[in-house]
Formats: C-alpha cells, sequence, structure tokens
C-alpha cells in the first residue's frame, strides 16, 4: 500500500515550482535568454513562411549585400541566406536536442546506478567516467566523426544528424553522470527513501518515483548547459568537414562554406556565427538563471534579501 | 600501496586500454587503413594486396596491434609483397618510440610530429600566457569590487566570450583587422591573416605581428573561463573565516588580499591549468586552419581527411598520454599545496 497524501503533495511541490519560476524571473539574464530563444525558435519553426527556396539555386542573385529582399544577404548561388540559416537553425537545434537526450539517457542512468548501488559497481562506472573525461574531445569527436563519414552503410549516410548526435553525445555523458551520481548518494539515505524501502518498494520504483524526481532541478540546469555545448561541438565540427554534411544546411557546415570568400563577401560569415553566438548565450543565461532559482542559498547571498 | 604509485598503476593501464580502444576504431573503419590509398590513382587488386602484405596488414588484428605496441623486430615480414617472409621486420613499436611512417608523407610519423610541435608549442604558449595575464588581473578585481561597474562589465563580457565559438571569432577579427582596417604607411591589411612570417629571414616584428590574430582568437576563451574561474573561488576565499582574523590582526588590505586570499584562491586555478596544459599538444585546430598555421591541430585535420593513420594514432595516443599524466600530477600537486587533503 502506497502511504502518502496526495494533496499535500501536490500543494507544496506546486508551491515550489511557483518559488522557482519566481526567482527565473528575477534573473534577468535568464528572461533575456529565454525570450531571446523563444524568438530564435518561433523564426526556425517559420521558416517555410520564407518567399524564398533554401536549395533553388538563382546565379544572377549571387553574391548580394544584405538588403531589404535578403536581409542577410545571398550566397555563391544567390540563395538567401536568412531563409537557409534558418534551416539550418533546425538542423543545429535538433542535433543539440539529440545530443540533450543521449547525455542525460547515458549520464543519468550511469550516475543512478553508481550513486544508489555504490560499491563494486560505482567504483567501475566511475573509472570509466574518469577515463572518458581524460579523452582529448575534439581530437576523439574527428576520429569517430571521420570514421562514421566513411562507413558505406546507408543508415549513417541517411541519418547524418543522429550519427553526429551519438558521437558528441558519447563524448559528453561524463558531467551528467557525475551529478546525478552525487545527487542519489545524498538522496538515498533520506528518510523519505529509508521509509519507502521499509515499505517495501523495489530498487527500481526508489530510483525511478523518489530519488529521480528529486533530483530533476540540477539536471535540468545541466541539460540546459548541454545544449549550449552540443550546438557549439556540432557547429565546430560541421565547421570542419566532420559533421553535418552539405547539401543539409547546419549553422557550422555554412560557416564552413564560407571560408573561401569571407574575405569578399564578410556577411557570409557573420551571420551564420551570430545565430550560434545568440544561441548559445541565450541557452547559458537560462542555465545560469535555472541554478540560481533552484538553489535559493546562492540567491541569498547574491541578492542578500531573506525569504 | 601508497597513493602515488596507485594512481600511477591505474594511469599506465588506463593508457593501454585506450591505445587498445583507438587502434581498434581506427582498424576497423571500412576498407582499413589502405582505403585511402587510392584516392589518386585506381588500385588494382594484385597491387591492394601486395600494399597489404608490405605493411603486413594481413596479419590478424591482434598480432597488428601487437607490432604497433613492441615491433616486428622479432619476427620475419614480407618485405616486398610477394606472399613468402624474407627479412626480419624493421619496426620498433611505439612503446620504443617508433611511431612507424605516415601514408601521406612516407616519412617517421616523429618527424611530422616534431616538425609540427615547435609551432603548435609557440602559438599556444604565447595564447596561454596572454590568457592568463589577462585572466588573472581581471578575476582578483572583479572579485574584490564584487558587483562593481568593473566587475558587472567583466562578468558580462566572459559570458559572452565563453558563448563566442573561436571559429567565428577568428571570422570576425580577419574582417576587421585584414579586410577592413588598413595600414595607414603602407596601405596594406594592418595585420597579418595567415602562416607564420612573410619575410624569409628572421624578423622578430613580422613574427610577433602574425602571432596577434591567432592568439587573440585562441586567447578569448581561455580569458573569459579562467577569469570567471578565478573570481569564483577569490568570492569563495574572501568569505572565509581566516580573512577576518587576518584584518582583524590588522594587517594592511593588500597584504590580506595578495597574501591570504589570492594564494589560496590561486590554488584550483592551477589545477585547472595543469588539467587544461595537455590540450596544448593536439594544438589549437581551428585557429590552425582558420590562420593557416602549420602546427599540431592541422597535423591531425589533414590526418584525418586523408585517412593517415599511423599519425591520427601517433597524435591520439601522445595526447590521451598527456592527458592521463597531468590528470595525475595536478592531484598529486593538488595534495602537496593544500595541506588538508590526505589520500591514502
Amino acid at each position: 500500500m502506497q502511504l502518502s497524501i496526495p494533496e499535500f503533495d501536490t500543494i507544496s511541490s506546486l508551491a515550489a515550482q511557483n518559488n522557482i519560476w519566481r526567482r527565473f524571473r528575477r534573473h534577468p539574464g535568464a528572461v533575456f535568454g529565454a525570450l531571446l530563444l523563444t524568438l530564435l525558435i518561433a523564426a526556425i519553426l517559420l521558416a517555410p513562411l520564407s518567399p524564398y527556396n533554401p536549395e533553388a539555386s538563382s546565379p544572377a542573385e549571387a553574391y548580394q549585400a544584405p538588403s531589404l529582399a535578403h536581409p542577410m544577404g545571398t550566397d555563391a548561388l544567390g540563395r538567401d541566406q536568412l531563409t537557409r540559416l534558418l534551416y539550418g537553425g533546425r538542423v543545429s537545434m535538433t542535433v543539440g536536442l539529440m545530443v540533450v537526450i543521449i547525455t542525460v539517457c547515458i549520464g543519468v542512468t550511469v550516475g543512478a546506478l553508481a550513486g544508489y548501488f555504490g560499491g563494486a559497481l560505482d567504483n567501475i562506472l566511475m573509472r570509466i567516467t574518469d577515463a572518458a573525461l581524460t579523452l582529448p574531445t575534439y581530437l576523439v569527436l574527428i576520429l569517430l566523426a571521420s570514421i562514421l563519414r566513411e562507413l558505406s552503410t546507408s543508415f549513417f549516410k541517411e541519418n547524418n544528424l543522429l550519427t553526429i548526435a551519438l558521437v558528441i553525445g558519447l563524448l559528453s555523458w561524463m558531467t551528467s553522470a557525475r551529478l546525478t551520481r552525487a545527487l542519489f548518494l545524498t538522496l538515498r539515505d533520506q528518510t523519505y527513501v529509508q521509509a519507502a524501502r521499509s515499505l517495501g518498494a523495489s530498487n527500481r520504483r526508489i530510483i525511478l518515483t523518489h530519488i529521480l524526481p528529486n533530483s530533476l532541478g540540477p539536471l535540468i540546469v545541466e541539460a540546459t548547459l548541454e545544449l549550449g555545448y552540443a550546438i557549439i561541438e556540432e557547429s565546430g565540427l560541421s565547421f570542419l568537414g566532420f559533421g553535418i554534411q552539405p547539401p543539409t544546411p547546419s549553422w557550422g557546415n555554412l560557416l564552413s562554406n564560407a571560408q573561401a570568400h569571407f574575405t569578399d563577401h564578410p556577411w557570409l560569415a557573420i551571420f551564420p556565427g551570430l545565430l550560434i553566438f545568440i544561441t548559445i548565450i541565450s541557452v547559458n543565461y537560462i542555465g545560469d538563471g535555472l541554478r540560481d532559482a533552484y538553489d535559493p542559498h546562492k540567491v541569498l547571498e547574491q541578492v542578500g534579501e531573506v525569504f | 600501496m601508497p597513493y602515488a604509485l596507485r594512481r600511477l598503476a591505474q594511469a599506465i593501464v588506463l593508457v593501454f586500454l585506450l591505445s587498445l580502444a583507438f587502434f581498434a576504431l581506427v582498424n576497423l573503419a571500412p576498407g582499413g587503413p589502405l582505403a585511402g590509398q587510392g584516392h589518386s590513382r585506381q588500385m588494382r587488386p594484385e597491387q591492394a594486396e601486395r600494399l597489404r602484405r608490405q605493411f603486413g596488414l594481413d596479419r590478424p588484428l591482434p598480432t597488428q596491434y601487437l607490432i604497433w605496441l613492441v615491433g616486428n623486430d622479432w619476427m620475419q615480414v614480407d618485405t616486398d609483397g610477394d606472399g613468402r617472409l624474407d627479412a626480419p621486420g624493421a619496426r620498433l613499436g611505439i612503446l620504443r618510440g617508433d611511431f612507424g611512417f605516415s601514408f601521406r608523407t612516407r616519412t617517421p610519423v616523429l618527424d611530422e610530429i616534431s616538425s609540427r610541435l615547435p609551432n603548435t608549442l609557440l602559438l599556444m604558449g604565447v595564447t596561454m600566457l596572454v590568457a592568463l595575464l589577462l585572466a588573472i588581473p581581471v578575476g582578483i578585481l572583479s572579485a574584490v569590487r564584487q558587483y562593481s561597474l568593473f566587475d558587472i562589465t567583466a562578468t558580462t563580457l566572459s559570458f559572452a566570450g565563453q558563448a563566442l565559438p573561436e571559429f567565428w571569432l577568428g571570422m570576425l577579427l580577419i574582417i576587421l583587422f585584414y579586410v577592413t582596417l588598413k595600414n595607414p604607411l603602407t596601405g596594406g591589411p594592418l595585420l597579418p591573416a595567415g602562416g607564420m612570417y612573410d619575410q624569409e629571414t628572421f624578423s622578430l616584428t613580422d613574427r610577433l605581428a602574425h602571432l596577434i590574430l591567432p592568439v587573440a582568437t585562441g586567447a578569448l576563451g581561455w580569458v573569459a573561463w579562467y577569469s570567471r574561474f578565478l573570481r569564483a573561488s577569490m568570492l569563495e576565499v574572501i568569505h572565509q573565516d581566516y580573512m577576518r582574523t587576518a584584518r582583524a590582526k590588522g594587517l594592511p588590505e593588500v597584504l590580506v588580499i595578495y597574501k591570504h586570499a589570492l594564494r589560496n584562491a590561486l590554488i584550483p586555478l592551477v589545477t585547472m591549468f595543469a588539467l587544461d596544459l595537455p590540450t596544448i599538444f593536439g594544438g589549437a585546430i581551428f585557429v590552425e586552419m582558420l590562420f593557416s598555421w602549420p602546427g599540431m591541430g592541422r597535423l591531425y585535420y589533414q590526418a584525418a581527411s586523408q585517412r593517415d593513420y599511423p599519425v591520427l594514432l601517433a597524435i591520439l595516443i601522445i595526447s590521451a598520454g598527456f592527458m592521463i599524466l597531468s590528470s595525475l600530477l595536478a592531484d598529486l600537486v593538488y595534495a602537496a599545496l593544500d595541506p588538508r587533503i590526505r589520500y591514502d
């Protein structure tokens, strides 16, 4: 039998969420970041409304500087850069979100097992995590991506986004794992967990319904920051030609294409990078705001007021 | 076993396992190491077969790994690729410092690396030095004058700096200082944006001019990261009780900050720096690509694009070795610097 008072639980968690939201709103950077990111995502979703086709070339309009008709200019084939960037944003954001999902799945599983069960399992999992952390990230990313790029299996060719997300995810789950482990270590001996255990709850149930929901706050912060890293890493790989392969546009490979002509046509380099920059800074500000919102002590120390 | 020895043993095991993983990854790639050899001309099957025998690629993978590790001078190899073992091998293996020959240039891998490494060390050395020289004062001042105009500006800028992709910053700097701004004397670009030098004879100003843009591109991220890090660790130290004690006993504020606070706040920064040092070996791949700097990053990029596996493997395993070694050293130095930490 489950001993809980649902009404009370709901009320208190609603109150807690309310507090978090209130503290988040008071963080100017976070609000700014959230607004900017919302705008950007809306623009990306509305990309099909653009009057231009992202793929069709019109050589007569090649290399036009930014104007009213083409706010971000046109590329070597006369394609509207704003339209290309919006479609590229879909790709970059999708890869970023995939990486976050992969990272959180691996990281939370490894961290939860290590933190909850401890002992030899903890030791083995944490040694693996340490080892993965000592890898030279970009070198291994390039190695994996270059090998996968050569695979003739059609799966990787047709799922370029998923492949790149897997490569990046495989090299970035370690922070989530360490964080989850730390959270589980502190939570597993809490009285409510002991109570659940004494009522005969299985390990699975304790992990999934008692400890995990209470670790969500820090994990959400971590996932947010991870989105930023993932987008930077994807664009870096694509910039070097090992990431998303043209003709699929991504912010990284648009910037990479610009390399050959950007000294003559600077807008080809300025705008793709600007979008990457805006995305990362928004995401970082949101992560920062969430961290403060979930950690009242830090806010207390910074604002110097008592709740 | 003492802590240091145990850590050393773990590190050696880890390097060994990584070498195994890297070797397997590279060799399990489709087509194997020879796939890149047929790029320029079509190879006939019997030709490919001969090459495979000459490179020893016909042997089973575990044997190949063993040869890569310890060499093949203890066994007979097929030097002309006719299918008969005719002479003792000449390779010494990476354990004896022989990383084999580059597929791309047919020169020893170590020669390739040693021709690139000094350029990378120059670039990264100057970059790290500049980064620390800027980040340390900014970090201290930000923490000491928390919430001042300076602090708010510095914190905002470093927040932006961390979100700035290196490859984009480099392009922006090239647009500004190479394309837009002109040298008032010559009418040419204000700053050079490619290579290490223009003049054949050594000229210090020429060399320095070529360093400015790459170093600025590479250093900004480090400045942002280190200054934020130092600010945070200074703030933590400033609120400690021993700071109040130091003030209470009448020490001048300057001494309190620089002797008591800074010394303690620098410990985490030293560790962080020690952990970042080995990344120098791999070079700054984006900076080297953008500014045509002939360093390790570009060498790795070329090796990865053209499937030059001996070079790839060498850079990977040496980098990973350095990373592991430095995280080991960082732990030990940390323990030595901070008497509160005792491992056993």
